[in-house]
């Protein structure tokens, strides 16, 4: 193996990993996040859908995207890796009582990244089964804005957030995705060595209130759809 | 026997330069092909191993450790000395000398004593190469402190842990050489036997603590590092593990034990609570720097504070006698340790002690906080600053200093020292006395050296704060590196040593046959108990104060002890496994017999000098009275039989140098 | 105070260990293991086998202690090792459980005993500084800045008793191994090794079985010392740099 070859399956090139398809995908949710916020719009769906078309047609955004899907597979092959390993190390025989402290993290949610990681991992699936797959392999009907055709992503948006089930179902979902922001964003920079007297607090802060803001700003969309709430 | 200490010829500043660089050396070629055994890996042990190693000998290292770092070196806590003179206060290598040998209440050798000061300063200098963390000042210079017994501050330290980082330093040289090869380490294996051809030293008998495997290891020379004995008192400052018994195997081969009543009681360590009691905690001496030391003036104040009814702080400062500073005006509270232990013991015994028991006494750090306040409050520019203020910034500036030694106080006693006065007593730290070595560090069997504490050679009747340190890294980095060659260019011709020899074997089998036959005892008395009943009677009849009457009481009672020992103890589990009460039940036989010598030499030891008090040879203010006609000697004993007397040889301390006086410390 | 005690009890690594009860009467003065003292006073005059334990100096430097108590390496006392935890911390009637420290890379010997070899390994893959004893230049021949030196103190601080790897739900070393590089990679004489050491350490550290680190903090929480996980940066800082950023193939 070269030298890349052992720095990637070294035990800290394993978290650099983490942390980099993490850091990437942190980015992506903001983009996400905003894109996704004008569904809220009270305009039919016509800016969302525009938005959409853009999304998938653009060959930049493409080309973005599609690094964006391997950089999801990255993160999570490699997190279940470093979980089956990391279980390994653990030693058979497991602790009759186990508290778990910590100091500057939930150590908790910290814990339990493996499982968190997982149920996001199914969520992105249904996710992008119910939406993304739908839209690629054209199934969606069609709508047009200004002459110009394109498919009614909004709709099949709209027809979901009716059913309460789903509703819950992303709201919770949103619940983990915060939670593993919340442990996420700080160790993202932890393990690239940026853990400063006087930046890390800030960061950990920032970390905080992005975790909670993205969180929320994805849960309220089906909440709204479902109350019927548009501006 | 005649003991010859191998002093070289010359004036006393040059023996060492002289002699080292006149000694027979082995060349490297040679050195390829030599086994050199090392057993324990404190300072002494682990600077030797590593050392050797470097120099490329063959090393096997021996540690009863899950790891060389766990040895008891680590937890020494104030300092190192070393005559650096980097504060300008006059210190120089002489001044160290004499300042040891005056400590050491004029009973150690001399030219040992001066190369110990020369090799200090190549310590420090070793140790800061190697990454030793030590304190330092705000331009990056190394800071010093003082110790008790000087006038100088010569102390080097890292926080309340300069035996750990010490320590640690030795361990990873030590790794090093490890992961080099040259050294291989052997960590839980207790050094059982030391297996003796023709005369000389030539490997050991070890068991293997996890399967309880004895094994044989041969070499052409044994290296023993393996500590003191304080633990004969049960109650110490030493590690749970600490022991004599490699120490006294190697007595029962033929080596000498030189002085084994010279132990060290430590002024300032946290009281004991009670019978459940299984080590004492010491606190640095270096608090003695801005600690001071008191009992209550009156009785009737000392009985309400035993029976809880008052607290220290409630004592008016009239109330208090500073009775270090009183007695002491000169060194005040930073006298010698034995000095201290035994004004403490007289406190106590004259009825002002502040603890329960009756053993303890006051460590004060009220005047050091509003001392340390003031100035601080200076420095920051404030006028008139309020005494809450003074406090605060006082507790803080104590906090740097002694935080750590604060902080363990706290925890073990649930007393929060800032607030209230330390209580303190005296209890057994260090042993002086040990394995008799001539100049080479080498004892009468030849082929076998002994480092560190386990010998006797540098301290005399008393050892001065942080020279512990001093003297292990010296014997281990800059001493037996060189003169083990003395030995060792004899042997270049010898081939390796058939660890299948008779010799051996027969030393595998009487250590089984002793382990089995502790084995088959089955009484009905754990080993623990016999051990503290031994202690108990150590430290009533050779503690701090002895006398003939209970010294010769003593003997007797331990005699009955062991045999009631041989008769009734218990061991659970069997020989071929992890057993620690098998480990603990022959380190207990072995005390038992060290005790008794002990008692032997105090008793025939008519004088009283550092260590050593005994009541019937003191000056009417009640301070030691040293016999420089009759007792001017190293008592070097030889242990024949343990149904016989030991015999007794005398190495006459010759003194051409300093001129011996009364140590006064007015 | 009564306490009734839940000890895990294993012949050998080979063996199936399990929890056994015992009651004990202690005094809330003693210190956790003169407890396990009186425990094993007690089993031994009924001619049963002591738990064994590791111990030594009990004043909480030379790292032996190896127990989890009630869940926590070295039990509920922050910066405390064992047997510098002392009963009052405890109520009477209390349960309490004792198990070894746990990890792959930590085999149990027997009962509480564990095998912490692989930090030595850890140490011996480069966790020094490469000088011989003598020939070394004066003490104040290299300053070194007192913040600088006090940061290096706070990491050498570590006594090397394995409760970070306890603690850690990951068994990672990563606490212990970034103190020793912290150590020396911020005093200028530990300078010329920096890069070589910290490739030596972990790889071996990998090798050893332990785990990933997943910044829980945990080791943190629970080290007896205190030390801090900003050592971990500092050890990821200094990894990343020797594998990425020089030449060296290791």
């Amino acid at each position: 193996m070269g030298w890349f070859g052992k720095f990637l399956t070294s035990s800290i090139g394993q978290k650099v990993i983490m942390s980099l398809t993490g850091l990437f995908l942190i980015i992506f949710l903001v983009v996400h996040l905003i894109g996704n916020l004008q569904l809220l719009l009270d305009d039919g769906g016509q800016s969302f859908n525009v938005y959409a078309k853009f999304m998938t047609g653009n060959p930049v955004i493409k080309t973005v995207s599609y690094s964006l899907y391997a950089f999801i597979i990255i993160h999570a092959v490699q997190g279940l890796v470093l979980w089956s390993k990391n279980r390994t190390a653990r030693g058979s025989e497991k602790y009759a009582v186990h508290k778990v402290r910590g100091t500057t993290t939930n150590a908790k949610l910290a814990s339990r990244m493996g499982w968190i990681g997982t149920i996001i991992l199914v969520f992105i699936l249904i996710h992008m089964y119910q939406f993304w797959l739908q839209m690629k392999l054209g199934a969606l009907p069609m709508v047009e804005y200004d002459g110009e055709s394109m498919s009614d992503l909004y709709g099949i948006v709209s027809e979901t957030y009716q059913n309460i089930g789903f509703v819950i179902f992303y709201v919770v979902c949103m619940y983990v995705v915060g939670a593993h922001l919340w442990h996420g964003f700080q160790s993202a920079f932890q393990t690239l060595g940026i853990n400063h007297k006087k930046y890390s607090p800030f960061i950990q802060g920032i970390g905080k209130v992005y975790s909670v803001v993205v969180a929320l700003g994805f849960a309220i969309i089906p909440i709204f759809f479902y109350l019927g709430i548009k501006f | 026997m005649k003991l010859d200490g191998k002093v070289p010829p010359g004036n006393l500043a040059e023996k060492w330069v002289k002699y080292k660089s006149s000694m027979p050396l082995v060349a490297p070629n040679n050195k390829r092909r030599i086994e050199v055994i090392v057993v324990g890996t404190g300072l002494a042990g682990a600077s030797a191993a590593a050392t050797m190693g470097e120099l490329g000998y063959k090393v096997k290292c021996f540690s009863f450790h899950d790891s060389p770092r766990r040895a008891h070196s680590i937890a020494a806590q104030g300092g190192i000395n070393a005559a650096k003179n980097y504060q300008n206060d006059g210190d120089s290598i002489y001044r160290l000398f004499y300042d040891t040998i005056k400590g050491g209440d004029y009973r150690s050798r001399e030219s040992n004593v001066h190369r110990l000061s020369e090799v200090s300063v190549n310590i420090i200098d070793q140790a800061v190469a190697q990454g030793v963390p030590f304190a330092r000042e705000y331009g990056g210079t190394l800071s010093n402190r003082s110790f008790g017994g000087v006038q100088v501050k010569r102390t080097f330290y890292a926080r309340g842990q300069t035996g750990q980082q010490l320590l640690l330093g030795a361990y990873q040289a030590l790794e090093r050489q490890i992961s080099l090869g040259t050294v291989e380490m052997f960590n839980r294996h207790e050094m059982l036997d030391l297996v003796t051809i023709d005369g000389k030293a030539r490997g050991i008998i070890a068991r293997n603590m996890l399967t309880g495997e004895l094994e044989r290891h041969a070499a052409h020379c044994v290296i023993l590092a393996t500590g003191g004995y304080g633990n004969v008192f049960y109650l110490s400052t030493n590690a749970m593990g600490s022991n004599v018994t490699a120490g006294w195997r190697v007595v029962k081969k033929g080596a000498l034990m030189a002085n084994p009543c010279y132990t060290q009681i430590h002024p300032t360590c946290i009281p004991v609570s009670g019978e459940y009691q299984s080590k004492l905690t010491l606190m640095s001496e270096s608090l003695r720097n801005d600690g001071r030391v008191w009992v209550p003036a009156k009785k009737e104040d000392a009985v309400a504070i035993r029976e809880g009814r008052k607290k220290g702080v409630d004592i008016a400062e009239a109330d208090r006698d500073y009775y270090l500073e009183r007695r002491y005006p000169a060194f005040g509270n930073l006298v010698p340790r034995d000095v201290a232990s035994r004004a403490a013991k007289v406190e106590c015994d004259k009825g002002h002690g502040i603890v329960a028991t009756g053993h303890g006494v006051y460590l004060d750090f009220a005047d050091a906080i509003q001392r340390y306040g003031s100035s601080a409050a200076h420095s920051l520019g404030l006028h008139n600053p309020n005494k809450a203020k003074i406090t605060e910034l006082g507790e803080a500036a104590v906090k740097e200093r002694y935080g750590n030694l604060f902080a363990m106080y706290e925890k073990i006693t649930g007393e929060d020292p800032y607030k209230n006065p330390m209580k303190i007593y005296p209890a057994v730290h260090y042993t002086m006395g040990g394995i008799w070595v001539d100049y080479n560090l080498e004892t009468n069997i030849p082929g076998l050296f002994a480092l560190g504490e386990c010998n006797f050679s540098d301290h005399g009747a008393n050892r001065l704060g942080a020279s512990a340190l001093m003297q292990g890294l010296a014997d281990g980095y800059f001493v037996i590196p060189y003169t083990v060659g003395t030995f060792l260019s004899n042997e270049i011709r010898t081939p390796k040593f058939d660890p299948d020899a008779k010799e051996f074997k027969d030393a595998e089998n009487d250590v089984r046959d002793r382990l089995q036959g502790l084995m088959d005892i089955k009484g009905n008395q754990s080993v623990e108990s016999f051990h503290r009943r031994l202690g108990k009677i150590m430290w009533e009849y050779c503690g701090m104060s002895r006398n003939a009457e209970g010294l010769t009481k003593a003997m007797k009672m331990i005699r009955e002890l062991r045999e009631e020992f041989y008769k009734d103890v218990f061991i659970p589990g069997t020989r071929d496994e992890l057993n620690p009460e098998l480990e603990k039940a022959a380190r207990v036989a072995d005390f038992l017999e060290m005790g008794e010598l002990m008692c032997k030499d105090a008793l025939d030891r008519n004088e009283s000098c550092g260590g050593h008090f005994r009541e019937e040879y003191r000056t009417p203010e009640g301070e030691a009275k040293r016999d420089d006609e009759n007792y001017t000697y190293v008592a070097a004993w030889e242990w024949t039989d343990t149904n016989q007397d030991p015999i007794l040889h005398k190495e006459d301390l010759v003194f051409e140098n300093v001129e011996l006086k009364t140590r006064s410390y007015k | 105070m009564k306490l009734t005690l839940k000890v895990w009890r294993q012949k050998n690594n080979n063996s199936k260990g399990q929890f056994e009860s015992y009651q004990v009467e202690a005094s809330e003065h003693m210190s956790f293991l003169e407890m396990l003292d009186v425990l094993n006073e007690d089993l031994i005059s009924n001619k049963k086998d002591p738990v064994a334990f590791e111990h030594d100096c009990r004043e909480g430097i030379c790292g032996a202690c190896s127990m989890v108590i009630n869940g926590q390496p070295h039990g509920p006392m922050k910066g405390t090792t064992t047997c510098q935890l002392h009963m009052r911390s405890f109520n009477d009637g209390d349960t309490i459980y004792i198990e070894p420290f746990r990890a792959q890379a930590f085999p149990v010997l027997k009962d509480l005993m564990v095998n912490r070899d692989a930090f030595d390994r850890i140490i011996q893959a480069g966790g020094y500084i490469s000088v011989n004893t003598g020939g070394t230049p004066d003490g104040n021949a290299i300053p070194v800045e007192k913040d600088q030196s006090t940061l290096a103190m706070d990491a050498a601080e570590c006594i090397g008793c394995g409760a970070c790897v306890a603690a850690c739900p990951n068994a990672s070393a990563m606490l212990f191994t970034s103190a020793k590089v912290s150590h020396l990679a911020l005093l200028p004489q530990g300078e010329v090794e920096r890069q070589k050491r910290v490739l030596g350490m972990m790889k071996q550290h990998d090798e050893e079985g332990f785990g990933r680190c997943s910044n829980v903090t945990a080791c943190e929480a629970e080290c007896p010392k205190e030390i801090s996980i900003t050592n971990i940066a500092r050890l990821n800082r200094e990894y990343l740099s020797a594998s990425i950023g020089s030449e060296k193939m290791a």
